[in-house]
């Protein structure tokens, strides 16, 4: 029987002892393919699904409530504990949605910058991705070869902001810094790595891979009508045949300016996915040596002018007194937006990440809701682990790419 | 007096080493230990790299096991919630002794910037920490450093677990 108490819940639709031959059994919450805190109940018919019920909230930490107690520079740190597989662009999504409500623009260098940190961080999040899903399905090398271009891209992460996973490299507003000298060539020699090596090293060990191909294709099928209806986003609903990419559909930033393609793939399968992800990764590229130029004809501002909301240039706090007032309330009590409400959604390495602020015109945000793709992606599971072998649970986790930073908050 | 004319070195054609038992059990104990993959948040995507290319723990003999009962230390990587403290706990009590504990990162330390309703504030409440690793989230670095630092720490110990006044706490 089940006893629950304040730590373990009542499961009103499951019955842990039964009379039939199936079998329930816990997949997690620590389980070393279980990407995170996933506590998956599966309830077996021999070795098949018949009911799977992902059970969330292990790596609760009430993100959402703390923002409300903080002023909304002080939250953007918060935001890279997230999806900390790509920091920058939870950082992102958080400065885009309180610059639309403050009602500003990045000036057009840290709009380059941004977009240059975004696709680095696109890239370390993909080669994260082919890392972790190879070591699951049961491809070590994979996972060490991956690991070794990503550690080049935490190299340029740490150039410009001096963190490797948690970056806070974004500021509302702009950005805090210029790139660092010889940062340019790093990153186009790490693209032509990358390329490289997606092509020759993990494209040669996977793609045509008789066992990577038998343990991915047909695995985690979901129909186009499926992913629509569960809300999925990024590389799961493009894996269905649906073409839609937020940089596409509603550009922010600079996407509507660069040229690149958005692959997708009607296979609807894990493997369809597994080829979107290398694909995104030659584009990510592509959009990074698109933007040096552009880096180079901008202007050296970094920060917009809205000193009622974001602190002026040190030379005129240090020599305007009215400037240094201003500074002075924005460090001692926060900024105070104009009061409403905003929802702005971005396309994350994993889908659609987007920030809801309701302000009510106070330093501290009334409500913050973070829509997170990998959240929806989970409640996916219930429906396309049903049917499929245990031995299968693992891939089609691994092909949603979840991260439960984002999916608990 | 008579002179030592045994030379051990070379006494009958084997080399032979002087040393005591403590010294023996230690070396093997430490220069073998295998963490439990006890990625919690962020810390566990720095404990992967600690383990990956880079990095690479393997030449420390140090090699993630996903089973509590292989395993000699358990690296908490992470933020533990209080929803999942009793799993923590469970699998900590579930290793075998000898066992240790890293607690890895701000969260794991003392709940870090996660003072909610939530996390909970330092593992230490939930099991008894070795080696406190600070950082949000440390580098690979910081956990090798603190991976030997436990090596050093297991070196200094009695191989009779009974005789390490910690250990006896531990058990209560």
């Amino acid at each position: 029987m089940q006893q629950p108490n304040k730590l373990t819940p009542f499961f009103e639709n499951l019955n842990f002892e039964r009379d039939d031959n199936t079998m329930v059994i816990n997949f997690g919450p620590q389980h070393p393919s279980a990407h995170g805190q996933l506590r998956l109940v599966l309830e077996l018919d021999g070795e098949q699904v018949v009911k799977a019920y992902p059970d969330i909230g292990y790596l609760h930490r009430g993100i959402e409530k703390m923002a409300e107690n903080m002023t909304y520079n002080e939250f953007l740190p918060t935001t890279d504990r997230l999806d900390y597989i790509a920091s920058t662009s939870n950082n992102y999504a958080y400065a885009l949605a309180v610059e639309k409500l403050l009602g500003i623009e990045a000036p057009r260098r840290a709009q380059v910058i941004r977009t240059m940190l975004l696709e680095i961080n696109r890239i370390i999040s993909h080669l994260f991705f082919i890392a972790t899903h190879a070591l699951d399905v049961g491809a070590m090398s994979v996972f060490l070869y991956a690991f070794r271009e990503r550690e080049f891209g935490m190299d340029l992460m740490e150039d410009y902001c001096g963190a490797r996973l948690t970056h806070s490299a974004v500021r509302i507003g702009g950005v805090p810094l210029d790139l660092p000298e010889g940062f340019i060539e790093n990153m186009i020699a790490w693209c032509d790595k990358v390329d490289h090596e997606v092509k020759n090293t993990y494209e040669a060990l996977l793609t045509e891979n008789r066992i990577w191909k038998m343990r991915l294709e047909d695995v985690g099928v979901i129909s186009a009508e499926d992913a629509l209806n569960w809300g999925c986003s990024g590389p799961m609903i493009r894996g269905s045949g649906v073409k839609y990419d937020i940089r596409k559909e509603e550009p922010y930033e600079l996407y509507g300016e660069l040229d690149f393609d958005i692959p997708i793939s009607d296979r609807c399968d894990s493997y369809g996915r597994y080829m979107i992800y290398m694909q995104e990764i030659y584009q990510s590229t592509r959009i990074l040596r698109q933007l040096v130029p552009m880096y180079k004809e901008s202007e050296p501002q970094l920060m917009a002018h809205a000193p009622q909301y974001i602190s002026a240039p040190k030379e005129e706090i240090m020599t305007q007194n009215y400037a240094l007032m201003q500074h002075f309330v924005l460090v001692t009590q926060g900024m105070r937006p104009p009061k409403g409400e905003v929802y702005v959604p971005t396309e994350s390495p994993k889908g659609e990440l987007g920030f809801y602020i309701k302000s009510e015109g106070e330093p501290y945000a009334y409500r913050l809701k973070c829509r997170a793709p990998s959240f929806f992606h989970t409640g996916l599971l219930q429906d396309i682990l049903v049917g499929t072998y245990i031995a299968d649970v693992v891939t089609i986790i691994g092909t949603t790419n979840i991260v439960f930073g984002e999916v608990d908050r | 007096m008579a002179q030592h004319q045994v030379n051990y070195a070379s006494a009958a054609g084997l080399p032979i080493a002087l040393t005591s038992v403590d010294k023996l059990v230690n070396w093997g104990r430490s220069n073998s230990l295998w963490p439990l993959t006890y990625g919690l948040a962020c810390c566990a995507i720095e404990m992967m790299a600690a383990g990956a290319s880079r990095y690479d723990f393997d030449r420390m003999g140090t090699i993630f096991r996903a089973s509590p009962r292989q395993a000699d230390v358990m690296i908490l990587a992470g933020t533990l919630s209080k929803k999942h403290a009793e799993f923590a706990r469970r699998l900590y009590d579930q290793m075998t002794e000898p066992k240790w504990v890293i607690s890895m990162g701000s969260c794991a330390n003392t709940g870090g910037m996660f003072n909610t309703y939530a996390t909970v504030q330092g593992v230490d409440r939930i099991v008894p920490v070795d080696i406190y690793l600070p950082g949000c989230a440390p580098r690979p670095e910081t956990l090798q450093y603190a991976l030997m630092m436990l090596q050093k720490k297991i070196r200094k110990e009695s191989a009779n677990m009974k005789n390490n006044t910690k250990q006896n706490l531990r058990l209560v």
